[in-house]
């Protein structure tokens, strides 16, 4: 599960973006472990920066996250890694898979990253996977050879290839057409619902609620500080 | 870290076209500057090593560097020609064993080196399939020779006229060949070797022809009064040297003014070598060169060029590197967004400097192959390079 309390993050921006600034205060947030939860609200409110601090992306000034009993906000960067290798799946709005991987293998790249079992067993769960969403057809195709729903679809495969307990999605339908985004949010359900995984995901589209076991207005969830609204 | 070495390839793979180019340049950089400094120091210890087994060298007054490769590579450039006579009074001063050279002429584009069996007792050279040429018209083959021409013991070869319209005197003579010599990866692998005499025959100082005097040969009398006997056109010049025809072959004039290219001396001794040398220092006609001193100072200019190539393709180097560095910098800020997601994957800082540097690697280690294995066959025919400019 998923447990936050009196976490305080401020984004100080560089370069060409110095003079932006955004904030943000959670007093206290809980999403249960095994749970579909859709985080909807406004541009500028949070929902991708708290994504980034679940998943140890971003690091808060203040405050504790707890995700399945580990307190992450004390980890060093390498156990941040580390611990999004193995309890992490994210799946992100652009797909970012690899251009010179094909499918199978951006499939398998958390274990490229990270290594752990055979390879063979690895390639196995990956075309298993693959299988499971359509795709076993394509295992040897590159990403610009498919559409924009199946290459979301690798995407998804990619985050569940470790069986991770916590699955962040960051507007992954945000690309696509009305049918794909049916798709993908029901397979990234199943997928969570199969694995007792827990589902975290940000979207704007309220026709997909429905298929969540709740959802929550970040409104609700986060204070921005100091009445910036940058992000 | 071996996933970032797989990711790492196979971003080169995707991307042959760029890869190859860095390769390439890569190869380039590593290849030249190594190549000229080896192929120079090999080709500069092979020039050397044979000079070096040559003491003395006497010669016509002119170019020493002349004289000196015709001699011991059997350069086509020929040196000015000097006289038997030459060689016959160095042999009166006993100060050294004499070897004359005649190498004027060519059979298939191979030297035809007219010398005396001195000649390879002197080089260490050994018949390797059949036997020492014994007669006027036998020659003996250096073994890229026979390899080139498909030829052995028993068959024969034809020299060639010094041109197409040369109807005056060089005709073709066919030459048995009694032996192949052993390869010993010098000039004399590329040479015919004849008796000297033998290419005074090839130059048109000796015949040999049917018997004028021989009841037989009327047809071929124009006229015939007292002792003297002209023939006509249709007298038959032999172009081989058989056992049957050989007592018909005789040279016109005295031998003492026949041809010679050089003479090779070996002295027994500095002493003597010091004292021919004095005899020769002053004559107008003849000159008398030490071949390694010739060739230090053809290769002192040479090491001199190649230090100014070699420079300059340093400092073209220097620019490679500069692109190359460029295109990596340029390529990894392409990249960011990759890199990105790696980290958000999971990956650490660590695992993508691994992954940028394996590729840089891999361009490096495929570019060091490529130009160790280039060096390798660049040396490898080298020496064949250097053979055939030398005696061009």
């Amino acid at each position: 599960m998923i447990n936050i309390r009196e976490l305080k993050f401020r984004y100080h921006g560089r370069g060409p973006d110095a003079s932006s600034t955004f904030g943000m205060r959670v007093d206290a947030f809980a999403v249960p472990q095994g749970s579909s939860t859709a985080l909807v609200g406004p541009s500028g409110s949070g929902k991708t920066t708290l994504l980034g601090l679940i998943a140890g992306t971003l690091r808060a000034e203040s405050g504790t996250i707890n995700v399945n009993d580990q307190a992450i906000t004390g980890f060093s960067d390498s156990d941040l890694g580390r611990f999004r290798i193995s309890n992490v799946g994210q799946v992100f709005q652009a797909f970012e898979l690899l251009s010179y991987l094909t499918v199978i293998e951006n499939v398998m790249l958390p274990w490229y990253i990270a290594g752990g079992g055979r390879k063979g067993d690895v390639r196995k769960r990956a075309a298993d996977l693959l299988r499971g969403v359509g795709l076993e057809s394509k295992i040897n195709a590159r990403p610009g050879e498919l559409s924009q729903g199946e290459q979301q679809r690798v995407a998804v495969c990619r985050a569940m290839l470790n069986n991770p307990p916590l699955l962040l999605a960051d507007e992954p339908t945000g690309n696509l057409d009305q049918e794909n985004k049916q798709n993908v949010v029901d397979l990234l359900v199943e997928q969570a619902r199969r694995n007792s995984s827990t589902l975290l995901m940000v979207t704007h589209d309220e026709s997909l609620l429905n298929k969540f076991d709740s959802a929550l207005d970040m409104r609700h969830v986060a204070q921005l500080l100091d009445g910036q609204s940058q992000r | 870290m071996t996933g970032a070495l797989f990711l790492g390839w196979r971003y080169l793979a995707q991307h042959r076209f760029k890869s190859s180019i860095l390769v390439a340049s890569i190869t380039l950089m590593l290849f030249l500057p190594v190549a000229t400094r080896l192929l120079v120091e090999d080709s500069a210890a092979a020039l050397t090593a044979r000079a070096d087994q040559t003491p003395l060298i006497l010669g016509a007054r002119g170019s020493e560097l002349e004289l000196v490769l015709n001699t011991l590579y059997f350069h086509a450039e020929s040196p000015e020609e000097i006289e038997n006579r030459a060689f016959a009074e160095a042999q009166s001063t006993e100060f050294a064993e004499f070897i004359p050279i005649h190498s004027r002429f060519k059979a298939h584009g191979a030297a035809i080196v007219g010398t005396s069996l001195d000649y390879f007792d002197f080089r260490g050279l050994r018949v390797a399939n059949g036997r020492q040429m014994g007669l006027l018209g036998e020659c003996v083959i250096g073994a890229n020779v026979a390899a080139r021409l498909g030829l052995g013991p028993g068959e024969s070869i034809v020299s060639s006229p010094e041109t197409v319209f040369d109807i005056a005197g060089v005709y073709p003579l066919k030459m048995t060949i009694a032996g192949v010599l052993a390869a010993g990866g010098t000039a004399d692998d590329d040479a015919v070797f004849v008796d000297v005499r033998t290419t005074w025959i090839i130059q048109g100082l000796g015949h040999g022809h049917t018997d004028l005097a021989d009841a037989g040969a009327g047809a071929a009398v124009l006229s015939r009064r007292d002792d003297m006997i002209t023939a006509n056109a249709s007298l038959t010049q032999y172009a081989e040297i058989t056992p049957e025809n050989i007592s018909a072959f005789h040279f016109h004039g005295a031998s003492d003014t026949f041809p010679l290219t050089s003479v090779i001396a070996v002295p027994p001794d500095q002493k003597n070598a010091t004292l021919l040398r004095g005899r020769y220092q002053d004559s107008e006609l003849l000159q008398l060169v030490v071949p390694g001193n010739v060739l230090d100072d053809l290769l002192e200019t040479v090491f001199a060029v190649q230090n100014y190539v070699i420079l300059g393709l340093a400092i073209l180097s220097l620019a490679t590197v500069a692109v190359i560095t460029l295109v990596f910098l340029l390529s990894q800020q392409l990249r960011k967004g990759e890199f990105h997601t790696l980290l958000r994957i999971g990956a650490s800082k660590g695992y993508v400097a691994v992954l940028i540097a394996s590729e840089i690697g891999f361009v490096f280690l495929i570019s060091a192959l490529l130009a160790a294995a280039l060096t390798l066959v660049t040396r490898h025919y080298a020496m064949q390079i250097l053979q055939t400019f030398l005696t061009l």
